[in-house]
């Protein structure tokens, strides 16, 4: 008896299958990594610890009060105009002697700060801010901070700093890593992102 | 002649699509890979801030998250309309958080727990006093790196 050959299985259906488990995935996956302003909260430190003293000029006071208004150096200003007045004063360069800066543009006001080593910028928010004004605020000093930091790049090795940063974080990047690094890190000396936040008011 | 005219007036052979599956599934494995789901069911509102001034954030194998925001439309009527937190999938209390992060860290292989960074994915809305609460417990479980989420755009959005 000759063996009757197995009828073949229709696999038609099988695309229409993949197809419906492909949709699934793709409509129920995300794919976006979040982004966000990276910070360092400061460690807890002991009550009876003395706090270092600053001197007035040397501190950049910003204030946020309940109705998300911002007082910035006892005056009231727009956020648009924050950005500049940080730089301004980051970059004022007042001090003499062996605390002049070498590498600041600013305007050199003996009244306010002396070297961005030294100067401190304050934010004081109220508890009834909104979270939406008070990264809004944080934005613009972070912004200070890089704009001054990529001049400084762009003068002294001829990028920006984003580039640099971007190009150590390359896996492909050709250059020396080792170097690239110790520009990151010499540039972020010459500007440290000091930016302290004290606890809220009622 | 015959031989010739009996191909004449046959129909187009149908198009081979067997192959089609294959591709198919090739690109379903390729999404199944790439993609992550959804790991928690959000509980808040969570309308994030704008921001230019922004960092990727990679590895998120090393992110612990934290949510905060008013409690979403079918949650109100239970847990009001005050800001809340919600860690993993359930609403919590500031003083959670501590536990949260040391359990966190647990899961993690102990040459990265240094590596950990927090994300605050906290709604445009919320008052900075709960952030702040968070922030301190956050400073007492020396959980120090953070990271505001955000969405890139113009920080002057934010007032809208």
């Amino acid at each position: 008896m000759a063996r009757r050959s197995t009828p073949e299985v229709n696999a038609g259906s099988l695309a229409d299958i993949a197809f419906l488990l492909l949709i699934f995935f793709l409509v129920t996956t995300t794919i976006e990594t979040d982004s966000g302003i990276s910070r360092k909260l400061p460690p807890m430190q002991d009550e009876n610890v003395e706090p270092p003293i600053i001197k007035e000029k040397n501190i950049f006071k910003v204030i946020v009060n309940r109705n998300n208004d911002l007082l910035v150096e006892d005056e009231l200003m727009e956020l648009k105009d924050l950005r500049d007045a940080a730089v301004a004063f980051l970059d004022n360069g007042g001090g003499v002697g062996p605390e002049a800066c070498t590498y600041c543009e600013g305007a050199g006001d003996p009244t306010s700060s002396d070297n961005p080593i030294k100067a401190v910028i304050m934010l004081v928010n109220d508890r009834q801010t909104e979270y939406g004004t008070y990264i809004a605020v944080q934005n613009e000093l972070v912004g200070a901070y890089n704009e001054l930091r990529n001049r400084s790049a762009q003068r002294l090795y001829g990028k920006s700093f984003a580039q640099m940063e971007a190009d150590y974080d390359n896996i492909n990047y050709t250059g020396n890593k080792e170097a690239l690094k110790e520009r990151i890190e010499e540039i972020r000396d010459m500007w440290p992102q000091k930016l302290s936040e004290a606890d809220p008011k009622n | 002649m015959a031989k010739f005219n009996k191909k004449k007036g046959s129909e187009l052979p149908a198009i081979n699509t067997s192959a089609l599956p294959d591709i198919v599934f090739m690109l379903l494995f390729f999404f199944m890979v790439a993609t992550t789901m959804r790991e928690t069911t959000l509980k808040v509102q969570n309308v994030l801030p704008y921001a230019d001034q922004v960092e990727k954030l990679d590895k998120k194998d090393l992110v612990m998250y934290i949510y905060a925001g008013k409690p979403s439309a079918r949650y109100q009527q239970s847990f009001g309309t005050e800001s809340r937190i919600q860690l993993n999938d359930n609403f919590a209390e500031v003083s959670e958080i501590q536990q949260f992060i040391y359990a966190e860290r647990e899961t993690k292989r102990e040459e990265l727990v240094p590596f950990l960074t927090t994300a605050l994915k906290v709604d445009h809305e919320t008052n900075m006093g709960l952030v702040s609460d968070i922030k301190m417990e956050l400073r007492k479980a020396e959980a120090l790196k953070i990271n505001y989420t955000t969405r890139t755009g113009d920080a002057s959005q934010n007032f809208d």
